[in-house]
């Protein structure tokens, strides 16, 4: 009886309809396409794009060359040279970051003590030569100026989760 | 001299908005696809993605022809010309509507040539097709190719059968092989037309007509996921644009023809429903045809937007151990029905 119903099933091409109705259904439905230059999907604050090193409000850049965002990357991306600066506290003499050895995963910025290494919402970037692709320090202090106050929303929005 | 450059007018006539045709075919499956999968397809080129055909050819058409070298050159370069040819000439019989008749002429249909086998002629030049695919196949001296023609040979020959005894009840029906006389057999409106007294018929010519095509879901000739490409997988710029335009080509051809024996050609679809009737008689007949002719295209596009490729020995039962018998028997109740002369159908022959 079953078999019989099997051979009816296949013969008027019941299943076969079923699946031309769904896509037909389909036709009609909203288009979730995103036409992506001029439309975007929204973003989290925790999104991670390209890295950006802060200062504090006084200008001061906030690294401190403690090296522990060198430690901690596991694509060994980050390159930090430091001294001692006349006043005493220590800085980064160098800050390398390796945008094609870098995997994005935001260990720096979890590891960072003072919140200076953040990566940060910036996300479509390009390089036309080899060597373009190493941030040094002082591009990056440059997109933390550009970018710190959304940087510093985002720090505050995420803040409560942590 | 006038007559000839008069045939050449009505060639350029078919041929150029069959090109078009194609062009746009593409276009639109790649949207109707599209829109089945929750995507928009194709809209940058041009307003709303219009001229991405063109955008499309024109890469096409300026890319290298490779030829491989331990391909034969010869058999090589006449593999797309072969396929695409039979493609088109098999247009010179199809009937696009009725000429009224005149005082001095009677009416008889708008074609390139009015043939009284026309749907042999189909027959014989759509058989044709399967060469180029082969040739195309061997000439390439590669296995992915080799592989793609021998499938794509079998089944076009197994549903070729099939296809065949489908039309036989077409033409036991209609009493004659001539298609616009197969087409004004079918007048009388929607529930004249052959798709219902021969739905099995109409059901199993469509589905042969796609794996005729070698389309999904029967597209096993190309088996992307397998044989990269088949047949054409050394193909590149121009010829493989010929094979491209031969295959949409035949898209159209085998919607027109089933639009043509099955849904009543340029019949309206109103006729003899009383009131109705009068309000779609300023629709041309060619119009009638063009959007049957469209409705088939679609459902092509929309079997590819649904179904899973089969797999091969699965074809092979369904073209052998299912489509045969059911067409004989079908043939067999058809040729009953013309003998019983049984209303409404067979009854006015």
């Amino acid at each position: 009886m079953r078999a019989f119903a099997q051979i009816i099933k296949s013969l008027f091409l019941i299943e076969l309809l079923k699946g031309l109705s769904l896509t037909a259904r389909y036709f009609f439905a909203k288009k979730i396409t995103i036409q992506y230059p001029e439309e975007k999907t929204p973003m989290s604050p925790r999104f991670r794009g390209i890295h950006a090193l802060r200062r504090y409000k006084n200008g001061e850049e906030r690294c401190i060359a403690c090296k522990l965002c060198e430690a901690v990357c596991p694509a060994l991306a980050i390159t930090i040279d430091s001294e001692q600066r006349e006043d005493g506290t220590r800085r980064t003499t160098r800050y390398d970051i390796d945008l094609f050895k870098c995997i994005y995963c935001g260990f720096c910025e979890e590891a960072c003590p003072v919140d200076s290494i953040v990566e940060t919402r910036f996300f479509e970037y390009h390089f036309e030569n080899r060597g373009e692709q190493i941030m040094t320090k002082k591009m990056l202090l440059e997109l933390g100026d550009q970018h710190e106050k959304q940087i510093a929303a985002d720090r505050k929005a995420d803040a409560p989760y942590r | 001299m006038l007559e000839i450059l008069l045939i050449l007018l009505k060639i350029v006539l078919i041929v150029v908005p069959l090109i078009i045709a194609v062009a746009y075919l593409t276009f639109m499956e790649r949207k109707i696809i599209g829109y089945m999968q929750v995507r928009i397809g194709p809209n940058r080129v041009g307003p709303k993605g219009l001229l991405q055909p063109f955008a499309d050819t024109l890469k096409l058409l300026l890319k290298e022809v490779i030829i491989p070298t331990n391909a034969n050159r010869y058999l090589f370069l006449i593999a797309p010309i072969l396929s695409l040819a039979p493609a088109i000439a098999a247009w010179a019989v199809i009937p696009f509507g009725m000429m009224e008749a005149t005082e001095t002429s009677p009416a008889k249909p708008l074609a390139l040539t009015n043939i009284d086998a026309s749907l042999l002629y189909i027959l014989a030049l759509t058989s044709i097709g399967v060469y180029g695919v082969l040739i195309a196949g061997w000439a390439s001296n590669s296995k992915y190719a080799f592989l793609g023609a021998m499938r794509s040979a079998a089944q076009i020959v197994s549903y070729e059968i099939a296809m065949g005894f489908a039309l036989v009840g077409v033409l036991m029906a209609a009493q004659s092989i001539n298609l616009a006389e197969i087409v004004n057999q079918q007048s009388g409106g929607i529930w004249q037309w052959y798709w219902l007294p021969l739905l099995p018929l109409f059901i199993i010519y469509l589905v042969s007509g796609v794996a005729e095509t070698n389309r999904a879901p029967f597209d096993v000739a190309e088996g992307e996921s397998e044989i990269v490409a088949g047949f054409h997988v050394e193909y590149s710029g121009v010829a493989f644009a010929v094979f491209f335009l031969a295959e949409y080509a035949n898209i159209i051809l085998i919607s027109m023809l089933t639009a043509l024996m099955f849904l009543g050609g340029w019949l309206s679809p109103f006729e003899s429903i009383p009131v109705v009737q009068d309000w779609f008689t300023w629709v041309p007949g060619m119009a009638w045809l063009l959007a049957k002719t469209c409705f088939i295209m679609f459902c092509f596009l929309w079997f590819r937007a649904t179904f899973p490729r089969y797999r091969y020995d699965q074809i092979m039962r369904l073209g052998w151990k299912v489509f045969i018998p059911i067409t004989i028997i079908w043939i067999l109740v058809v040729g009953v029905a013309i003998v019983m002369k049984l209303p409404p159908w067979f009854d006015a022959a």
